[in-house]
Formats: C-alpha cells, sequence, structure tokens
C-alpha cells in the first residue's frame, strides 16, 4: 500500500518540480515572481491537444512541440511585458503584477476559443498498458512522466552546471550588472531563461494533462499557489532546492490523502509553506540571504 | 426621472455595493502597502470578517451592528496573533507567507461544519443599506487624511522608504507594522461582513488566492502614491466587466490586457498626480 502511494506521490512531485524548476528560475535569473506560469503551463496542455486532434500526431511528438509554443510564448511575454519595465528599472512588484494581468489575460483568451469545459485527450492518445511488480501497479505513463521530467531535470542542471552557457546563467543570476560589465549578453540570458522556464512549465502542463486526463482553462491558476509553495520550500531561485521541494510536495500530498483525509490535503501544504517561512525564510536548503538595508 | 433612477437601481444595486466593498478592500492593502508591506492575506481577512457576521447573524440572532463589529474584531486579532511572528519577513516573502495562510485559512473554511463546509452560508438576510457602505467609507477617508499627516502617518512612509533608517531614528518599526497589518484586517473583515449581508452567501471560495490577487491588482491599477488611487482602481475593475459586457467570454481578457497596459505606460497608476500636473503644463503651454 504505502510503496503505491509513494509511486503515485513520485509521478506527481516530478511534474511538481518540473512546474517549479521554471517558476524558480525565472525568480533566480530575472528577478520576478512570474505568476503567468500557470498560464503557460495551461497553454502547453491545449498546444499538446491540438497537435494531437487536429494535426494527428503522437503525443511524444506532440510533447516536444508543445514546449516549443510554450517557450515561444514565454519569451513573448518575456520580450513584449517584462522587457520594458527591466528598461525602466520599475519596482520589483510591478513585473509581478503585469505577469498577473498576463495570465489573466491569456487564461481568459483560451476560454473564449474553448470553452470553460473540460478536453480530453481523445482514446488512444495516452498509452494505457501497466505493469504489475508484487503488490504495486505501476502504468506506462507514469514511468514515461517520471523518465521525461527526471531526463529534464537533470539536463537543466547539467547545463547550469558545466556549460559556458550555465556558468553565464548563474553569473547573470549573481549580479547582471557585474555580469554586463564582463562581457555577457544579459538580455540574451534573460530570454533563453524566460524561453526554457517557460518551455519547462508546458511540459509539466502536457504531463499534467495527460496524467489526469484532463485540461481546462484554470488548471494553470489552481497550480500556482502550489508553485509557489515548492520553490518556498526550495528556497527563492534555488534549482535543486525546487525539484526537492516538488516530490516533497508531491509526496505531502498523496501522503495526506491516502492516510489523514482529503479535506486537509491543501491545508497540509500550505501550513508547512507557513512554518517554513517563519523558521528558515531561505528555503529548505537556502542560503541566508543578506538583508539589503 | 424618478423611474430611471430606480430602474437603474433594481438592476445595478448590487455592483454599487461591490464598487463600495472593494474601495473598501483596496483601502485595507493600501494601508499595510503604504507601510511597505505587501501582504496577500486581505483576502482572507475578508472571508473570516464575512463568516463571522453572517454566523452572528444566522446563529447568534445579532443586530447588524454588532455583527459587523464582530466581523471585524476577529479579523483583528487573528492578524496580531499572526502578525507578530510573520512581519518579520520583508518583501516577496511576507507576500508568500500571508499567501500560505489564506490558503490555510480557505481550507479551513471548506472543512469546519460550523463555515457549512464548500457549501458555505446561505440564506444570509438582507441587511446592508447603501448608507452603512457610505458611512464607513467616508469615516475611512476621513481617518486616513487625518493619518497622513500624523505621527502615525509619518512613521508608515518612513518604515516604507527605508526601514533600517526608520529603526535608527527611533521609531517602533515593528509596533507600526503591526499596528498597520491589524487595521487593514480590520477594515477588510468590516468589508467581508458588509459583502455577505447583500449577496446573502458566504463561500469558501470567494477568498482564494484570485480574491486576493484582484485587491492588489485594483489598488496597483489606480495607483498606490495616495488612498484615492486604490478605491478608483479598485472601482474601475469591479465596473469594467459589466461594461464589456458585449465582449461575452473575452471580457476577463481585457481586464488583463488593461492591468499590463497600465503597469507598462502608466508606471503610477491610473490616478497619478504627477502625471496630471505634467498634462495640465502642457495644455496651459
Amino acid at each position: 500500500m504505502i510503496a503505491q502511494q509513494l509511486v503515485n506521490a513520485l509521478t506527481l512531485g516530478s511534474v511538481y518540480a518540473l512546474f517549479a524548476l521554471g517558476f524558480t528560475l525565472v525568480f533566480g535569473v530575472l528577478e520576478v515572481i512570474n505568476l503567468s506560469h500557470g498560464a503557460v503551463f495551461m497553454a502547453g496542455a491545449y498546444a499538446a491537444l491540438l497537435l494531437v486532434t487536429k494535426a494527428n500526431l503522437g503525443i511524444w511528438v506532440a510533447l516536444p512541440l508543445a514546449m516549443l509554443v510554450s517557450g515561444a510564448l514565454g519569451l513573448l511575454i518575456d520580450q513584449v511585458v517584462l522587457k520594458p519595465l527591466r528598461a525602466r528599472r520599475a519596482h520589483h512588484l510591478m513585473p509581478m503584477i503585469a505577469t498577473i494581468g498576463v495570465a489573466t489575460l491569456i487564461t481568459n483568451a483560451i476560454q473564449g476559443i474553448f470553452g470553460a469545459e473540460t478536453s480530453r485527450f481523445p482514446f488512444g492518445t495516452i498509452p494505457e498498458e501497466s505493469f504489475q511488480i508484487g503488490a504495486i501497479r505501476i502504468t506506462e505513463l507514469q514511468i514515461a512522466i517520471v523518465i521525461i521530467s527526471s531526463l529534464l531535470m537533470l539536463l537543466l542542471v547539467a547545463i547550469l552546471k558545466h556549460t559556458r552557457l550555465g556558468k553565464a546563467v548563474r553569473a547573470v543570476a549573481e549580479n547582471p550588472q557585474t555580469s554586463y560589465l564582463l562581457g555577457i549578453n544579459v538580455e540574451a540570458v534573460f530570454c533563453l531563461v524566460s524561453f526554457t522556464a517557460a518551455a519547462l512549465g508546458g511540459g509539466a502542463g502536457v504531463l499534467i494533462g495527460l496524467s489526469f486526463n484532463s485540461i481546462f482553462p484554470f488548471m494553470g491558476q489552481a497550480l500556482i499557489p502550489k508553485g509557489v509553495a515548492v520553490i518556498i520550500l526550495g528556497g527563492l531561485g534555488d534549482v535543486r532546492g525546487a525539484m526537492v521541494g516538488g516530490l516533497f510536495l508531491g509526496v505531502a500530498e498523496v501522503m495526506s490523502v491516502a492516510y489523514l483525509s482529503s479535506d486537509y490535503r491543501d491545508a497540509v501544504a500550505f501550513g508547512l509553506l507557513f512554518l517554513i517561512l517563519l523558521v528558515r525564510p531561505a528555503g529548505l536548503f537556502g542560503r541566508v540571504m543578506e538583508r539589503k538595508a | 426621472m424618478t423611474e430611471t433612477l430606480q430602474v437603474f437601481w433594481a438592476t445595478y444595486n448590487t455592483l454599487v455595493f461591490t464598487v463600495g466593498v472593494h474601495a473598501m478592500l483596496a483601502l485595507s492593502i493600501f494601508l499595510t502597502l503604504s507601510c511597505g508591506l505587501l501582504s496577500l492575506g486581505n483576502a482572507a481577512f475578508m472571508g473570516i470578517g464575512a463568516y463571522t457576521a453572517a454566523l452572528a447573524t444566522l446563529r447568534l440572532g445579532l443586530p447588524f451592528g454588532e455583527a459587523l463589529a464582530l466581523g471585524g474584531l476577529l479579523p483583528g486579532l487573528v492578524a496580531l496573533v499572526i502578525g507578530i511572528p510573520t512581519l518579520r519577513l520583508s518583501g516577496v516573502y511576507l507576500a508568500m507567507a500571508t499567501l500560505g495562510f489564506g490558503e490555510v485559512v480557505r481550507v479551513i473554511f471548506l472543512n469546519l461544519e460550523i463555515t457549512g463546509g464548500s457549501m458555505g452560508l446561505n440564506g444570509i438576510p438582507m441587511k446592508t443599506q447603501l448608507w452603512h457602505i457610505l458611512a464607513i467609507l467616508a469615516v475611512l477617508v476621513y481617518g486616513f487624511v487625518r493619518i497622513r499627516r500624523s505621527k502615525i502617518g509619518r512613521s508608515f512612509e518612513a518604515i516604507k522608504e527605508d526601514e533600517t533608517a526608520a529603526k535608527a531614528m527611533g521609531i517602533n518599526t515593528t509596533a507600526y507594522k503591526l499596528l498597520a497589518f491589524v487595521m487593514g484586517a480590520i477594515i477588510a473583515g468590516v468589508a467581508g461582513g458588509l459583502n455577505a449581508h447583500f449577496t446573502f452567501f458566504v463561500s469558501p471560495r470567494e477568498y482564494g488566492f484570485d480574491p486576493a490577487v484582484d485587491i492588489l491588482t485594483g489598488a496597483i491599477f489606480g495607483g498606490t502614491g495616495s488612498f484615492v488611487g486604490p478605491m478608483i482602481g479598485s472601482a474601475i475593475l469591479a465596473i469594467l466587466p459589466e461594461l464589456l459586457r458585449f465582449l461575452q467570454a473575452f471580457r476577463l481578457a481585457v481586464n488583463g490586457l488593461i492591468l499590463i497596459l497600465v503597469v507598462i505606460y502608466l508606471p503610477n497608476g491610473i490616478w497619478d498626480r504627477k502625471l496630471f500636473a505634467r498634462l495640465r503644463k502642457k495644455g496651459a503651454a
């Protein structure tokens, strides 16, 4: 029983982690709490749905394409909305508010086009096979979800850690001005990060859409508070923290439903978030940040 | 003439009430913002106030005034208790902590028996009159005008500009921040109580993340330079969906678009005195 729950928790948690990764990446590098991340997540799911139903593509072809679409959307948001605010050095809350506007715009536009009702992938899109290992039942879909999200996350961490590009991204995260003086193309890094974060968010949207087989305009809005909880747990801007935080939230949710009561599922996550903030504001693994006077 | 007025009132009285309640919420978030605190807990405090006032009416049969007072008192007490540890946080962290608090409150409403679970409370009698809302708004506006140049108002401003410097000047920053937080919660709670007594019901859905964001959005849209801006901003955002009915499903998308445009092109909100002064100069020249 507990092993089965762990499998479910791992699946859910790895998608949360993928979602939170983009969220935290944008915060770490652009210093923006990007509340349009949920809308991009949802747009990714709809893109995959359209590619499957209208273009008759297989889901594993549609997934990377949907990630490209949501990445492009993220880039567009950065260029049209966030760039002017950066140029003017707006108060740090302004980009956050602007992304609320973006989320409202995208969510309602999608609702206007596709309607508020839940859409589903056509029968046969989602792999239905499952394996029985002892008492545990694992579906092919669950395996695919865990593998895909782990690969994406490992790839990102490897790039950040070992390549010149990753070094540049980390330098910009540390200090954009100094990076600029050192000859790093800071604007290009911002663009790249916006694209990557949105692509990861869109990918998470497709995977969540597949695992619940339901896609609706407000699916991303529901995930925003959870994403916030995860990146606070892991420490704002901390890539590895977001991954651990995502898994942790998945486990906490599945276990609280299984062993406590489904009623207080969200309260467990957010109660925890509240406590963490009071005890360790920099997150479970975060460095203690210097307070700017 | 009077007939047109009557028809107008019959159609739009809920909207007028809503605009008034939103103006109150805008004032409540302005109060915390004017002290440099970004709190996203106002929707939760509004919820606590709405449930408290509604239960006072339904279960205890208290008169409206007392129900409203309780609806302000309880959120104030809760703000006092959670404010003491929470207000040590600043900036984004405070925003996220209050967001977490809001979600916990919502889940509690959803699961307690006395709050009616996911169905909420229904059949709350209509007790809110227009003059109640106007009178409370008038008192609040008078209070805000008086506070601005008082010791409290100047302390808030000093903390907002630079907390460390304010502390060095001998301002008890913790006490003033707590004061702003608690007063903001009381105003939000009363607004919630008023709201419950003209919409006839309260449900957990109304006090979650989205309303918290809406309150903030209205305030920023109007401009947080003075208390007038948030009131105007939230009023416009409350009326806009009605004006844009012809766009049907897309009308809320327009809300988002307007918000983006304002943040990019009118950084100080739409109620921006400096902008007005510049425009006037241009007009004169």
